[in-house]
């Protein structure tokens, strides 16, 4: 399996899609911090958290007892790199943008 | 994108680069490397403990980032502060500190995690490398050191 092929496959989960998340409303958090937000075993979220990892998404690290799990954009960039380059990058965030102001004023 | 979340105080990034830790650590710590990725700055220092690191614009007018060099250990860490001074706001904020860890891996790989922190008093500066700041740098840096050349644009 390639990086991409892990990390695509890593996104194809609605649960691990719901971890990265709550990593991005706030970043640096231990299993049980992110266990609570699930109605899921503990066993359950590890395993999600262990794809995760292994596609690169999440990255553990010690903080003295602690394990915080930190989200990793790089290989998201990496893909996103690959098919838009600069110069379109200007005109899909224009519209990304224009999705968002549309969406949040509906 | 930032408005959205809570000010992240720890920003950690992480990737894979087909390259030795040697040729990792010279594209980091040599000026004629960054300027190819690191927004075009030259970054210079003597690596030794206590020293200055500093981050010089493309023609050396200006000091776009100044630090200090906290650990050195060639090719695996490198640890120095951070100060952005390219913007008025953020040149106003306490240093933060960035550390890079470079692991080898099997087949010609090496794992390269950068750790930007102590982000808490700093929040313009927090803002600013995060979301594409960092990763423009290190997927710039990947390309460099895979294909020889700067990334596109």
């Amino acid at each position: 399996m390639t990086d991409d092929d892990r990390v695509f496959k890593a996104l194809a989960d609605p649960t691990r899609r719901f971890l990265l998340d709550r990593l991005f409303a706030r970043d640096g958090r231990t299993l049980t911090e992110l266990e609570s937000e699930l109605e899921m075993t503990r066993f359950g979220v590890m395993k999600h958290l262990r794809v995760l990892e292994d596609a690169g998404l999440v990255v553990a690290r010690r903080s003295g007892r602690e394990k915080l799990h930190f989200l990793n954009p790089v290989p998201i960039r990496l893909i996103h790199d690959r098919w838009i380059d600069k110069y379109t990058e200007r005109r899909v965030s224009a519209l990304a943008d224009l999705k968002t102001q549309v969406e949040e004023s509906a | 994108m930032t408005t959205m979340t809570e000010m992240q105080t720890t920003q950690v990034y992480q990737l894979f680069i087909k390259a030795t830790p040697e040729a990792i650590w010279e594209a980091i710590t040599k000026p004629e490397f960054t300027a190819k990725y690191f927004h075009g700055s030259l970054v210079e220092s003597t690596f030794v403990p206590g020293e200055p690191y500093h981050g010089y614009s493309p023609d050396r007018s200006q000091l776009w980032v100044d630090g200090e060099v906290l650990e050195s250990d060639p090719p695996r860490k490198l640890q120095h502060t951070w100060r952005s001074l390219y913007d008025e706001e953020t040149a106003a904020e306490p240093h933060s500190r960035v550390t890079w860890e470079i692991e080898p891996q099997g087949g010609g790989f090496a794992k390269l995690t950068v750790v930007h922190d102590q982000l808490d008093q700093s929040p313009k500066t927090a803002a600013s490398v995060s979301g594409a700041g960092w990763m423009i740098v290190l997927s710039g840096l990947k390309t460099l050191l895979e294909t020889g050349e700067p990334l596109e644009g």
